[in-house]
C-alpha cells in the first residue's frame, strides 16, 4: 500500500496487510504524535490497512517561539 | 475499536480518558472541554466580543470553529509573516475558512502583514536586528494581536495554545528553571493594566493529536507543513519527549500541566498578584502607548533598529 509521510513530503510503499499501529510501529512513528487517515476518513490504531488502501501519516506536532502568550517579553527589554 | 458512548465504529481512540469517540460523539467530547475549559477558568461570557489569533494551522482554525459553533461572537486575526510560500499557503488557509466558514455566522478577519509596515518578511528583519526569527515573530505577533483586541475593544483575545503546547512550555520552564515565567502559564491572563488585553487559552484541556483529528473530521483545511523557521526548535524537542511517556503512560500530559495549574490555584490568588506586579513595573511606551517597562517598547525598537539598518 502507499502511504503519504510529510516533514519531509514523501511517499513510501509498505506491505499489506497490517494495523494502522503496527503501520506506526514499523515506521518508527508515536502514535500520539501521528493520526492515520485511510481515503479520506480518520481510522483508529486497530484498524486493518490493506494492499491497495491510499494511507496518509499525519503528523500532529507544530511549535515555535515557547513564551509565546506570556505579557511579559515583548514589551521589556532583555537585560 | 467501538464508539464509548454510542457503540458505532470508533474513528478515535483516546487512552488518556480509556475512551473511544465516532465522529459525532468526538465533536461532542470537543466542544465539551472547550466549553468547560470557558467556564472553569472565567474567561468570557456568552456577550463577549473575541478575537481569535488565528495562523493557519490546526490549533487556531478549529478554535475559530468551535467557538462559532459554541455560539460565541468571535472575529480572527492573521499576521502574515512573508516567510515565503509558507505565509502564501497559510494566508490562503484563514481567508478560504474565513470566507466559508466564519462568514456565514457573522464573524471578521483581520489581517496584518509584516512587510507592509516594516518592509521586509520576518527571516529578514530577524537577520537584520540579529535575533532569533522565533523570538522575532513572537514579539510581532504578541504586539500586533493586543494592539487590534485594544484598538477595535474586543473584550478578550484567545489564542489556540492546547495541552501539548502548555506542558512543552512547563517542561521548558521548570528544565531552566525560570520561575518569574511560571505564574504566567495559567489558561486566563487578566488584562492587568490599561492597554493590555486579557488572554485566554480555551484548549488547555485538549491535546495537540485531538485538535487535529477534529479539523480532519469536519474538514477543516489547514496548513499541514510544519513552520519552516520552527523546524528543531526546543519547543518542538520538549513535545516528543512528553509524547514517548504519553504513548507509553497515557494521561502524563494533563497529569503534568493540570496538576501545576491546581498547585499555583492553592498557592495564591494569582490573578490580583499578577495584576499588582505588573502595575507596579508598567508604564505606557512612549512612541505607541502599549504597556512596558522601559521607555520605548521591545516592538518599537526593533522596528526603529529595522528601520536604521535596512538597506535603502
Amino acid at each position: 500500500m502507499q502511504v503519504r509521510l510529510s516533514h519531509p513530503s514523501r511517499t513510501v510503499e509498505v506491505k499489506g496487510p497490517k494495523k494502522a499501529k503496527d503501520l506506526l510501529r514499523e515506521l518508527n512513528l508515536v502514535v500520539e504524535a501521528h493520526l492515520v487517515i485511510k481515503g479520506d476518513d480518520l481510522v483508529t490504531e486497530d484498524e486493518m490497512l490493506y494492499e491497495g488502501d491510499q494511507i496518509e501519516i499525519r503528523p500532529v506536532i507544530s511549535g515555535g517561539s515557547p513564551r509565546f502568550t506570556s505579557h511579559v517579553p515583548p514589551f521589556t527589554s532583555p537585560q | 475499536m467501538t464508539c464509548t458512548k454510542c457503540k458505532t465504529k470508533a474513528v478515535i481512540g483516546l487512552p488518556r480518558h480509556n475512551a473511544a469517540f465516532c465522529k459525532g460523539c468526538f465533536n461532542g467530547f470537543i466542544h465539551d472541554q472547550v466549553a468547560r475549559a470557558i467556564k472553569s477558568e472565567w474567561m468570557f461570557g456568552k456577550e463577549a466580543k473575541i478575537l481569535v489569533a488565528v495562523s493557519g494551522g490546526k490549533d487556531s482554525l478549529a478554535l475559530w470553529d468551535i467557538l462559532l459553533k459554541l455560539g460565541y461572537k468571535a472575529d480572527a486575526l492573521y499576521v502574515n509573516l512573508g516567510i515565503g510560500t509558507y505565509s502564501e499557503e497559510s494566508h490562503a488557509k484563514v481567508t478560504q475558512f474565513a470566507e466559508t466558514v466564519a462568514a456565514p455566522h457573522g464573524a471578521t478577519l483581520h489581517i496584518h502583514t509584516v512587510e507592509q509596515e516594516a518592509g521586509a518578511g520576518i527571516k529578514e528583519l530577524a537577520q537584520l536586528i540579529h535575533r532569533p526569527t522565533c523570538s522575532t515573530c513572537g514579539t510581532i505577533k504578541r504586539y500586533q494581536f493586543n494592539r487590534v483586541a485594544i484598538e477595535q475593544q474586543y473584550d478578550v483575545m484567545a489564542t489556540g495554545h492546547n495541552l501539548d503546547d502548555e506542558a512543552a512550555r512547563l517542561l521548558g520552564n521548570v528544565l531552566h528553571w525560570q520561575e518569574e515565567y511560571l505564574e504566567k502559564q495559567g489558561p486566563s491572563l487578566p488584562a492587568s493594566v490599561a492597554g493590555f488585553s486579557k488572554k485566554v487559552k480555551p484548549l488547555f484541556r485538549l491535546a495537540e493529536r485531538e485538535l487535529a483529528a477534529y479539523a480532519v473530521l469536519n474538514r477543516i483545511d489547514y496548513i499541514v507543513e510544519e513552520c519552516p523557521m520552527a523546524k528543531g526548535s526546543k519547543m518542538i524537542q520538549y513535545k516528543e519527549v512528553l509524547n514517548r511517556l504519553e504513548t507509553e503512560s497515557p494521561g502524563t500530559k494533563q497529569t503534568f500541566y493540570w496538576g501545576f495549574l491546581e498547585k499555583q490555584s492553592r498557592k495564591q490568588p494569582t490573578a490580583t498578584t499578577m495584576s499588582e506586579k505588573d502595575r507596579a513595573v508598567l508604564h505606557p511606551c512612549t512612541s505607541c502607548s502599549q504597556p512596558t517597562t522601559a521607555e520605548v517598547c521591545s516592538y518599537c525598537k526593533m522596528m526603529a533598529r529595522a528601520k536604521t539598518v535596512a538597506p535603502h
